[in-house]
């Protein structure tokens, strides 16, 4: 039965609607195979068998009793570990929520469950999506499986990870600057981030609640589709989801793999085509830039100016965010408490508890934010990039008034050695050079594999405006369909 | 600490110009809470009133409630404010254990409404107070340290946190600064807390209970030398009734004026009022920052209040309680003087309906001021609560109208009905208490009080008709009260040729 564990989530569902297989078979080879893997990966932090197989037999009773199943109904689900599951650890890669059993399902998560998909477990993550490389979640990083001594990406490392060693089909991500995209693209992966608005928040523990976004994980841009169906749509629960229709995503990847981008503009971002990058990277971004041409697309080339100022508006804005957010995190409620000891003053234990429970990055950000919040340096901080992320976002309305998406390379590098960047926050902080515009502006943007570098996946990312991500999925399967998809050196011996 | 003998309120304001300023927090009587869907009422077993979302839990998110902005919005336009047309929440940032995200979320430089005023009247003449704006947040929970020294777990045996509180809907109402007003400023204030609650009660959107902290109110103030710019101001907090309102302002005048008389400074800091001693004293800083970091709170979408809806909710206000406290007072005839322990007691409404039930108004303010006044006094409770309604109050006096009932009988009555023995009707039956008008009945006892006191009725007989009291206090003695004295006096005298 291992060749279940190599199929595409789409063919998962058919194999199960059919009868060829259990969903019960199914999870059951998808745990066999964390089992035998996932030693050597770490793209988990918790694996829910029993829930898993629950769920399963489920979809096999409801199929038994001849009820109609969802697209995805029995595929299994890797969710990244920043979403609340009821009864089952949610730790958002911290040390300070460690043991912390939330008593509620985000909405993500109740969506994944009403459709049917079984979740097998909780993936890896930098501390509170805090990072590009998993090197800095508390349980130490998750490992590439295209070479176990390079990073996998971040924050959601261990979904992209979970996918690429065949460990799960599907996996949830969350992306407030490229973490969904970046680790696809280093992971060989199909990582996607809906409009902001687009995927409900709820549940998800904010790191920049104005920029946080769930969003699927596959190894193919229409499994990554499905899923998307899946888990969108409006939610009263979160102010800021969008009260629209789900864009037609599955339709329009559908589309997209016949092949044909006829009439189809892609705008290159003059600002993102040559620096910065490594040059096999973008090699292989031109490569296929000439596929998508042979496919009909035209390739014009567009400026956006103000490209250049969102890493510093991104690390004003999202600390600013995040040292608000996490203040809740302080030991009287919920998680870890340190100093407890009856002659500490709250305001200690408060401290001791949050020294403690907290990782150095997430400190840092936290340090970063509540100075720029300030007063008296708030004008010149958290308002000037609130200015900036105003310009970007007329970037890219200007720019989608030229074509229909925007692409470049999803990120500069491809995946490099543990260690390499976490001496220097700002090389770390380059990995999401071309991924953080997008959530600034708050449209969507996709990474999908085209290639290798030095034996190692590239990714293209392919953005679009808010609410027209349909068109992404398009281009990205006609590429797909192009360049075909990647395989992993084998994980066994 | 140096003790120094303080100045009289008249010294005190002798030679200083106060400002005064009012902050007044009200909790909204909304079903559900500010951001989530739990209850607001009042009470409640400990942490039995919160969810994911009051909690603050990681990954919950706040819904705004439309009805507690619509509430905000009926406030202002009520204080005469112009209602924004786009605003937004803010995220008030500091740590501590009853604020369930360590952070507060309310309204900062972009308020629901601003710029309004209300008139109030304090001796006789009419005071504008500025209303600088109205905004909308959400409460906190209430922290309890058991056993230990304040506010520290050190010695302590337990800190206690009940989150049943957090996230009611709270409006904050601050005013302008309010100069000009003299040795009066401590009755301004006063009248100011009166004449808002006597507002927000009529909308109808809060029952503004200062003991039970459903109205709070921190008050500012500071003294300038007549011509000179305005002083350092305190804030007062823990102002936790009407007199307290009055006495905190007064008190720090008379604070400030000792310190400003003695060469010193004022210092800008938070003080809180004792109830018990009736001086302030500086708080113990919530924390220690006063940094809030605001910014505007991404978790939620701006408000944009549609100008059409907003028109129609000004339109819908009731009639403001100043107005309808003139129309009352002329209505039934009352001097100033009158009218304002009527409103003072807090029992305007309840004369309306008395009267609406058919009582005249003299009569029924008579009872709500009189009997009814002295049990709610007694008992420390609301006149509304005393446990009589209007409908009651107006049935008795129709029993007192008719003859049924006499005063003192009435005043029986009623203490049957506060208890809940029934309407007037019911009670008096029940007990047995109406005014003996059966003549037969009546001529015996009168006999035979004229039989057991001959030397009086000879002195009657005589022309002393002043004599003739004792005889019908013997009579009222033998019917237990229940005959009407005068019937029983005409009686007497018809009985001894005397009338
Ligand atoms: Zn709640």
């Amino acid at each position: 039965m291992s060749d279940l564990t190599r199929m595409t989530a789409a063919e998962l569902a058919g194999t199960i609607a059919k009868g060829d297989a259990s969903a019960e078979e199914v999870t059951r080879a998808h745990l066999d195979r964390i089992a035998a893997v996932d030693g050597k990966v770490h793209a988990f932090l918790h694996v829910d068998a029993d829930g898993a197989i629950n769920a399963a037999r489920k979809v096999d009773a409801k199929r038994a009793a001849g009820d109609e199943l969802g697209p995805l109904a029995g595929v299994p689900v890797a969710v990244k570990d920043v979403l609340t599951t009821r009864g089952v650890p949610t730790t958002a890669g911290s040390k300070i929520l460690e043991g912390w059993r939330p008593p509620y399902d985000s909405t993500v998560v109740e969506r994944l469950r009403d459709a049917g998909t079984v979740i097998l477990g909780k993936t890896n993550m930098d501390e509170f999506a805090m990072g590009s490389s998993t090197e800095y979640s508390a349980y130490g990083p998750t490992n590439n499986p295209w070479d176990l001594g390079r990073i996998p990406g971040g924050s959601g490392g261990g979904s992209a990870a979970a996918i690429a060693a065949y460990e799960a089909p599907l996996a949830i991500g969350t992306d407030t600057g490229g973490s969904i995209r970046q680790p696809g693209a280093v992971t060989g992966t199909v990582g996607s981030k809906p409009t902001y608005g687009g995927t409900s928040r709820y549940g998800l523990i904010a790191f920049s609640s104005s920029l946080d976004t769930p969003g699927p994980c596959a190894r193919t841009v229409l499994d990554a589709a499905l899923l998307h169906e899946v888990m969108a749509g409006h939610d009263w629960r979160d102010s800021t989801s969008i009260p629209q229709a789900v864009p037609p995503v599955v339709e329009a990847a559908r589309l997209g793999m016949t092949g044909d981008l006829t009439g189809v503009k892609l705008g290159v971002v003059t600002e993102f085509n040559g620096e910065g990058a490594e040059p096999g990277v973008l090699a292989a971004f031109h490569d296929a830039l000439a596929a998508l041409t042979k496919l009909g697309a035209e390739v014009v080339e567009v400026s956006a100016p103000h490209f250049q100022y969102a890493l510093p508006a991104y690390y004003l804005i999202a600390p600013s965010e995040c040292s608000s957010n996490l203040a809740r995190f302080d030991g009287v409620r919920f998680g870890l408490r340190v100093g407890d000891d009856g002659n500490r003053s709250l305001e200690e234990v408060m401290s001791l508890t949050r020294e403690a429970g907290f990782g150095p990055e997430v400190k840092r950000r936290i340090m970063l934010g509540t100075y720029a919040l300030s007063s008296g340096y708030y004008d010149a901080y958290y308002g000037q990039a609130q200015k900036v992320r105003t310009l970007i976002t007329q970037d890219f309305n200007a720019a989608f008034e030229q074509v229909d998406v925007l692409v470049s390379p999803t990120t500069p590098f491809v995946a490099f050695p543990f260690g390499s960047r976490t001496s220097d926050p700002y090389q770390m902080y380059l990995a999401d050079l071309f991924t953080i515009p997008t959530n600034l502006y708050g449209g969507p943007g996709i990474s999908v594999p085209c290639g290798l570098s030095e034996g190692l996946p590239v990714g293209f990312q392919i953005m679009a405006p808010t609410m027209a991500d349909d068109r992404m999925y398009r281009v990205a399967a006609a590429l797909e369909s192009a360049v075909g998809t990647l395989t992993p050196p084998s994980l066994e011996g | 600490m140096t003790t120094t003998t303080l100045p009289t309120y008249d010294e005190a304001i002798a030679g200083f110009e106060p400002v005064i300023g009012l902050e007044t927090h009200v909790e909204l009587g909304t079903n559900t809470k500010m951001f989530c869907g739990c209850p607001t009422d009042f009470g409640g077993e400990p942490n039995t009133r919160v969810c994911p979302v009051c909690l603050g839990l990681p990954g919950s998110l706040p819904v705004a409630n439309k009805a507690a902005i619509e509430a905000t919005i009926r406030i202002g336009l009520a204080l005469n404010c112009s209602i924004a047309t786009w605003c937004r929440f803010a995220r008030k940032n500091y740590f501590y254990p009853d604020m369930p995200k360590n952070f507060q979320i309310s309204q900062y430089d972009e308020p629901l409404c601003v710029d309004g005023y209300l008139d109030v009247e304090v001796d006789g003449k009419t005071v504008r107070i500025g209303i600088e704006r109205v905004h909308l947040e959400e409460d906190t929970g209430k922290t309890l340290h058991v056993g230990g020294a304040t506010g520290r777990i050190h010695g302590a045996t337990e800190s206690l946190v009940d989150y049943n509180r957090a996230g009611i809907p709270l409006v904050e109402i601050v005013t302008k600064p309010v100069p000009g007003t003299g040795a009066l400023a401590p009755e301004v204030a006063r009248a100011y807390v009166t004449e808002l609650r006597e507002v927000i009660r009529g909308l109808g959107v809060s029952d503004v209970r200062m003991e039970e902290g459903s109205l709070r109110c921190d008050v500012n103030t500071s003294l300038n030398r007549p011509g000179d710019e305005w002083g350092t101001r305190t804030e007062t907090k823990n102002v936790n009734s009407l007199r307290s309102v009055e006495r905190a302002v007064r008190t720090e005048i008379i604070r400030q004026s000792a310190v400003l008389e003695g060469g010193g400074r004022i210092v800008q800091e938070t003080r809180h009022f004792s109830e018990e001693t009736g001086d302030t004293r500086p708080g113990r800083s919530k924390e220690t920052a006063t940094d809030y970091r605001y910014f505007p709170e991404p978790d939620l979408v701006p408000l944009a209040p549609d100008p059409a809806w907003v028109e129609s909710l000004r339109l819908a206000l009731p009639e403001p309680p100043r107005d309808r406290r003139k129309r009352i007072q002329e209505s039934w005839g009352l001097s100033d003087l009158d009218m304002q322990s009527v409103v003072n007691a807090g029992a305007v409404e309840l004369i309306e309906e008395t009267v609406a039930a058919g009582a005249t108004a003299a009569a029924a303010r008579k009872w709500w001021l009189g009997e009814l006044a002295r049990r709610a006094n007694e008992a420390g409770i609301d006149l509304a609560s005393v446990g009589a309604t209007p409908a009651q109050v107006a049935e008795l006096q129709t029993l007192v109208d008719s003859g049924k009932l006499n005063d003192k009988l009435a005043r029986v009555v009623i203490e049957g009905v506060v208890a809940g023995e029934g309407s007037p009707t019911e009670v008096m039956e029940a007990r047995g208490l109406a005014v003996v008008s059966d003549t037969g009945a009546l001529t015996a006892a009168v006999d035979e009080a004229i039989a057991a006191n001959p030397d009086v009725a000879a002195k009657v007989r005589d022309g002393k008709v002043a004599a003739a009291g004792a005889l019908v206090g013997a009579v009222m003695k033998t019917t237990k009260g229940q005959a009407d004295a005068k019937t029983v006096r005409e009686l007497i005298l018809e009985r001894l040729g005397a009338s």
